[in-house]
């Protein structure tokens, strides 16, 4: 249990999915321009991350390594990657046509989110077991939520703000990431002893 | 447009990184040491080179509806490639970039090229679009990565180049570091290239 709670702080605060480790930055500069589409990019995210580390992993222990082709682990997860992410549409689609309105667009982006791949791939570096792997995947997904929010609710407020001409638009958005970092790093010294 | 043309815009005109903004993920994460900046920039640009290649050859052959997952296999072919290649001859620098290398596979301007360029055009072309946008990011990777271990850690390619009073900003190396470098250097060429067209 206490292992657990460990991981879901380590992944949420001290090391950041975005602001520390830098996976997923495209969604994170690119849908963050309002609170309520990168919520919904945030909860995706969570939901594919979530569902992901629990296949990635089934696949690695009783497919790759049984048959002893791990090294084929780069193109097999990316591929379950997609698939499960069409699958979900396919799913969202017919269940929950509300979901799908709300979710619809950010799905197919998430397949080429480096931070699902980079989650998958650390659930199996850093041997997890199952239970592990699906905390660490939800937690992935909540520090990137998290980022996203605030990244999303400083620009909101920025977009009244005078800033100048060449330092509009990604140049602004990866400064104030960078105070975001900063302020994250404060987390740093969480589980020193 | 010619050979030398595609070549070229890769590097200044249509730079992956400054220009189109892509790929920034492994650029931010790797930059650290000049080191791993060009490891991380040939690494891609090999992947880039053989991915455009294969799929400029079968590009008649693949029906629309699953170009991408089809993209996405023939890019992690060459991924696997290099990973095993790296993990064989340079273990360090294998082991510095860690799962970035994978990660190659999602890294943005390998699928943007496949999509954009190499499904639509000859593999003459395709291979003088690859090494220009490879070049473009290996040196936009040690531009980023110099002023990161310059600033941070006062060494160029591990060789101490600033003097003994020197003492270095450590908060370069670390990752905020990397989001202040790539926001002054956008804005910087933003502001350059605005200049250039009045």
């Amino acid at each position: 249990m206490e292992k657990l709670i460990v991981i879901v702080l380590s992944v949420v605060l001290v090391n950041n999915f975005i602001l520390v480790r830098f996976l997923g930055l495209c969604p994170f500069l690119g849908v963050s321009r309002e609170i309520k589409s990168s919520l919904s990019m945030g909860v995706a995210v969570i939901f594919v991350m979530t569902l992901a580390s629990l296949c990635t992993w089934l696949i690695q222990y009783y497919l790759l390594v049984p048959y002893k082709v791990e090294f084929l682990q780069t193109i097999v997860f990316i591929l379950v990657i997609a698939a499960l992410v069409q699958f979900v549409e396919m799913v969202i689609q017919k269940v929950s046509p509300v979901l799908q309105k709300a979710l619809g667009i950010y799905l197919p982006l998430i397949t080429t989110n480096c931070a699902v791949l980079g989650v998958c791939i650390l659930n199996i570096r850093e041997d997890y077991n199952l239970l592990e792997t699906i905390i660490h995947g939800a937690g992935a997904g909540l520090g990137f939520t998290l980022a996203i929010l605030l990244m999303a609710g400083i620009r909101e407020r920025m977009s009244l703000g005078k800033v100048p001409q060449s330092m509009q638009g990604f140049p602004l958005s990866f400064i104030i990431a960078c105070l975001m970092a900063l302020s994250f790093f404060g987390f740093q010294g969480f589980f020193s002893h | 447009m010619g050979f030398y043309n595609e070549l070229i815009k890769g590097v200044w005109r249509e730079n992956p990184v400054f220009r189109i903004v892509l790929g920034i993920c492994p650029t931010l994460a790797v930059s650290t040491q000049v080191s791993n900046g060009v490891g991380m920039g040939l690494a891609a640009t090999f992947v880039l080179l053989g991915s455009n290649v294969i799929i400029s050859l079968i590009r008649k052959g693949i029906p629309d509806k699953i170009r991408i997952p089809a993209f996405i296999v023939v890019i992690s072919t060459f991924v696997t490639i290099v990973d095993l290649f790296m993990a064989a001859y340079t273990p360090a620098l294998h082991e510095r970039l860690g799962i970035f290398i994978p990660l190659i596979v999602v890294n943005c301007i390998i699928l943007g090229r496949a999509e954009a360029f190499a499904s639509k055009s000859t593999v003459w072309m395709s291979i003088a679009d690859a090494l220009g946008m490879g070049a473009g990011f290996t040196v936009a990777l040690t531009i980023i990565s110099s002023i990161r271990e310059v600033l941070g850690n006062g060494t160029f390619f591990g060789i101490q180049v600033m003097p003994e009073a020197f003492s270095p900003a450590v908060i370069m190396i670390l990752p905020p570091g990397a989001f202040l470098t790539i926001g002054a250097l956008l804005g910087f060429f933003n502001y350059l290239s605005k200049r250039r067209s009045t």
